[in-house]
């Protein structure tokens, strides 16, 4: 670096290397972030490459031949198509009801508390709401028993062990973490931007379309990728909500059955690969598309 | 240049007022605004300028009173349909659009034909001089560029009337004077009615054709900037002013608008009183540039600090009653050393102790 040879006319001094290395931003607090690494390569690195290495090494057969069994079989490969059919309408979902939600609440001044009502779903844990659901929406459920006293329906509808119910509480589930982020990123939307497109003869629906949208889209696309991948990996709900054999029979499912029903490791962890690669594929698409959008700090101004 | 305003006679406020709760942060202020003028409201933080502006721009909704543009009541209107230009303090320009749209963005909600559209935005960057920065980014620009584009955009939709919310307050000193200018410039290039919201009497001063001071949502006083600068109504207008002396007095004789006064930091001085209704208590204003060191100079004080601004000095002297009192030297005085100082007749202002807030001691602007 520079520090040591202009000053002085003696000849440059070469620096410690705690010097150089505090230059690059490495320091005694740098350390801090070692135990914190180190639990991630045990915990996670160690594990998928485990599991990667494992899936080449089927029961039987060549090295692809997990691979080449789920492709074959429609009833593995089918279980794709059934979890997408789930995770993809419920980040959609999610971030449709989030965006018009959080441009109401940004102005309100008891927000704490809207929010924290919002919030406590994603406190409660999946099972939870699965048997909050089951006793609510379920054929003698609180929903049905009250729809048909009052006459609306003659037998009760069907709103758990199904498509809909599963579909049902990942939204519930998955709502206070869109929503948390999507509220964030409107907030920090300078208001001054939207009365300054106001005075310049914008109405709402073109403030929002023209400003504040163009501002929360790359945002946006990172919550529908942290949701969808949470959605995509759904389990409990799946079984507790939905049918597990049937029309929820998602991809975790397979994998789990393979597991722990078959005894069958490599088989499963190639089901896992899978699932890794349709999720990435699905985040690099959204990222990609992402990069195509203005990403700057939606600020005015020098503030 | 062919950008102009839209064409009308005035803009009238008509004791519009606007409460938050039980505060009232503007009550029953009335102006007329006729086109071509410069009307700058003036008054420290919270006295409701930045209020009366959004009232004005319809980003605020009035409590009390109207706002007419000739014969229309736009008032009840909201700010999209009011067409006024406005430039934030922050600038609020669209982070994500270039320049050129940034400018465009009022052409393209009134729905004109492109080319009318682009022309139009290359006239009023031709105005702020920015022509060549079109396609830029407003995050890739400087401040004062940034302020220019601001500035474009209000006018491009040839606004009737342009609100300026300090503009050029997040502008360093060189850029605020340059801007200054521009503004000025501008202003006179469109005809339009420019309404401009400062805190700095200095650039209300410079800019406008008429003042307005606010003070606790309330207007003190109108005039021209010379007859604030000179005749500041009370005393709390006379000390946003710059009149940082204020002594409390009795006055002693009296000759038509002259009046003697008794100080009460010791010594007899002369003033002028500006409402001639005046009553024997009295406080008395004073520019600090106006109270200089003489030999016969009434008021004693020991000084306690000094600064050199070029020209001149100033310094800050305690009186005997522990009053501070903020004077100009030609020369340079030593710290601890007693001065006596006097001011022209025709620069000390006399203003009734019993009306306005009382004078605390002269401290603050």
């Amino acid at each position: 670096m520079s520090v040591s040879s202009s000053t002085t006319g003696r000849p440059a001094r070469r620096l410690s290397l705690a010097q150089r290395l505090a230059a690059r931003d490495l320091d005694a607090v740098t350390l801090l972030v070692v135990p914190a690494a180190l639990f991630v390569v045990a915990m996670f690195v160690y594990p998928f490459l485990y599991g990667l290495v494992l899936s080449f090494h089927p029961k039987e057969g060549d090295a692809l031949a997990n691979y080449t069994t789920f492709f074959s079989d429609p009833y593995m490969y089918g279980t794709i198509w059934l979890t997408l059919r789930l995770a993809l309408p419920v980040t959609v979902i999610n971030l449709l009801i989030s965006v018009p939600i959080a441009m109401r609440v940004r102005h309100m001044r008891r927000q704490r508390i809207l929010t924290t009502i919002l919030v406590l779903p994603i406190t409660l844990g999946t099972v939870l709401i699965a048997e909050g659901l089951l006793n609510y929406l379920g054929p003698q459920g609180w929903l049905n028993r009250t729809l048909i006293t009052f006459g609306l329906i003659d037998h009760p509808i069907r709103l758990v062990h199904n498509y809909l119910g599963v579909l049902l509480s990942l939204v519930i589930t998955g709502f206070p973490f869109t929503f948390l982020l999507t509220l964030s990123m409107i907030s920090g939307i300078d208001p001054a931007l939207e009365q300054a497109a106001a005075t310049l003869g914008a109405r709402a629906p073109q403030r929002f379309r023209r400003i504040v949208l163009p501002l929360i889209l790359p945002g946006l696309a990172v919550t529908f990728c942290l949701a969808f991948v949470d959605a995509f990996s759904v389990f409990p709900s799946a079984v507790m909500l939905g049918s597990p054999a049937g029309e929820t029979r998602v991809i975790s499912i397979a994998a789990a059955q393979a597991a722990f029903e078959k005894y069958d490791y490599s088989y499963a962890s190639a089901i896992a690969m899978i699932m890794t690669v349709i999720q990435f594929g699905f985040v690099g698409i959204v990222l990609a598309l992402r990069g195509l959008f203005y990403k700057g700090p939606a600020l005015g101004g020098k503030g | 240049m062919t950008i102009l305003s839209r064409d009308f006679r005035e803009l009238r406020l008509d004791g519009i007022s606007r409460r938050f709760g039980a505060q009232n942060a503007l009550e029953d202020v009335s102006l007329t605004v006729p086109r071509g003028e410069f009307v700058a409201l003036l008054g420290p933080s919270g006295c409701g300028k930045s209020t009366a502006l959004n009232c004005i721009a319809g980003l605020l909704q009035l409590t009390d009173g109207a706002i007419w543009l000739d014969d229309r009541r736009i008032d009840p209107l909201q700010s999209e349909d009011r067409g006024f230009g406005m430039v934030f303090q922050n600038y609020a320009l669209f982070p994500h659009l270039t320049v050129r749209r940034n400018v465009g963005f009022g052409l393209e909600m009134q729905r004109i034909g492109r080319g009318e559209v682009e022309r139009r935005v290359d006239e009023a960057l031709g105005v702020v001089r920015l022509t060549d920065q079109s396609d830029k980014l407003p995050g890739q620009l400087s401040g004062g560029q940034q302020q220019r584009v601001a500035i474009a955009r209000a006018i491009a939709v040839e606004p009737p009337v342009v609100l300026m919310d300090e503009p050029l307050s997040n502008l360093d000193a060189k850029l605020r004077l340059e801007m200054r200018t521009e503004i000025r410039r501008i202003h006179r290039l469109l005809g339009s009615a420019t309404i401009y919201v400062t805190h700095d009497q200095e650039e209300a001063l410079s800019l406008a054709d008429r003042i307005v001071v606010l003070r606790d949502g309330r207007v003190r006083q109108i005039g021209t900037p010379s007859e604030l600068y000179r005749r500041p109504i009370d005393i709390d207008v006379a000390e946003f002013m710059g009149f940082r002396n204020a002594l409390s007095g009795t006055v002693v004789r009296r000759e038509g608008d002259t009046v003697e006064v008794d100080c009460a930091v010791g010594g007899t001085i002369r003033a002028r009183v500006v409402d001639p209704k005046t009553g024997p208590a009295v406080t008395v204003a004073i520019r600090p540039g106006d109270l200089t060191p003489g030999p016969d100079g009434p008021i004693v004080g020991e000084v306690n600090g000094l600064e050199y601004r070029g020209e001149s000095w100033f310094g800050t002297a305690t009186a005997g009653d522990g009053q501070e009192l903020f004077f100009r030297s030609h020369m340079s005085i030593a710290i601890g050393e007693t001065v006596r100082l006097d001011a022209p007749e025709d620069r000390v202002l006399a203003y009734d102790r019993a009306a306005g807030a009382a004078p605390t001691s002269g401290g603050g602007r």
